[in-house]
């Protein structure tokens, strides 16, 4: 039963970068590139951690719990550098004097 | 489920060619930044996977908290370094 859920979390995590990375090839634009950058690779990630972390936390000992929590603080910690490292790179382009794609 | 991980591995690898154009040929250096902001993501993913094949997560997961720190220090640093460079826009055409 948990390794069917581990199954789910991770595969749906898998569609997620899947859809991040073919965002990133085929936007036309800069800041339209950001967008599946910022948000798919986060939501993704979430969910492999997740899966990842159940798994290794199926079977209760002081080793694989601490590993479990470790995980955890790994996306805790990319949920907030990873939405602030892509403001960072608008910030760039905006002060670069980046122009914006408009429909030609 | 080892076999199942060294599939998810093997595909979280293939998907790593995808931003890999964009960091190769991207028009801008900021594109080439997103380009390998993304695929460092998936290395954090891609690195538990590894230690649960090799059965020693508890190592790996210490690698993969440097490699996420190390991977936003670097966008950071980079993308202070390039606001300031003259021509970006004139790159894009």
């Amino acid at each position: 039963m948990i390794n069917i859920t581990v199954a789910f979390l991770m595969v749906s995590g898998l569609i997620f970068f899947t859809g991040g990375a073919v965002g990133i090839l085929r936007f036309p634009d800069f800041y339209s590139r950001l967008h599946p950058a910022g948000k798919l690779d986060t939501g993704g990630f979430l969910l492999v951690m997740a899966g990842l972390a159940l798994y290794t936390a199926q079977e209760i000992t002081f080793d694989n719990v601490l590993t479990a929590a470790k995980i955890l603080l790994i996306v805790i910690f990319v949920f907030i550098t990873s939405p602030t490292a892509t403001h960072a790179i608008v910030d760039a382009g905006v002060r670069g004097g980046l122009g914006h794609w408009t429909k030609s | 489920m080892d076999a199942w991980f060294l599939y998810i591995g093997m595909y979280l690898g293939l998907v790593m060619l995808l931003p890999l154009y964009r960091a190769i040929f991207g028009p801008t250096i900021l594109d080439r930044l997103i380009g390998v902001n993304a695929i460092g993501s998936k290395t954090t993913a891609l690195l538990i996977i590894v230690g649960l094949l090799y059965h020693r997560a508890d190592m790996f997961i210490d690698i993969a908290m440097a490699y996420a720190l190390l991977n936003f220090i670097a966008v950071l640093a980079a993308s202070r370094y390039f606001q300031k460079k003259k021509g970006l826009g004139d790159e894009y055409s």
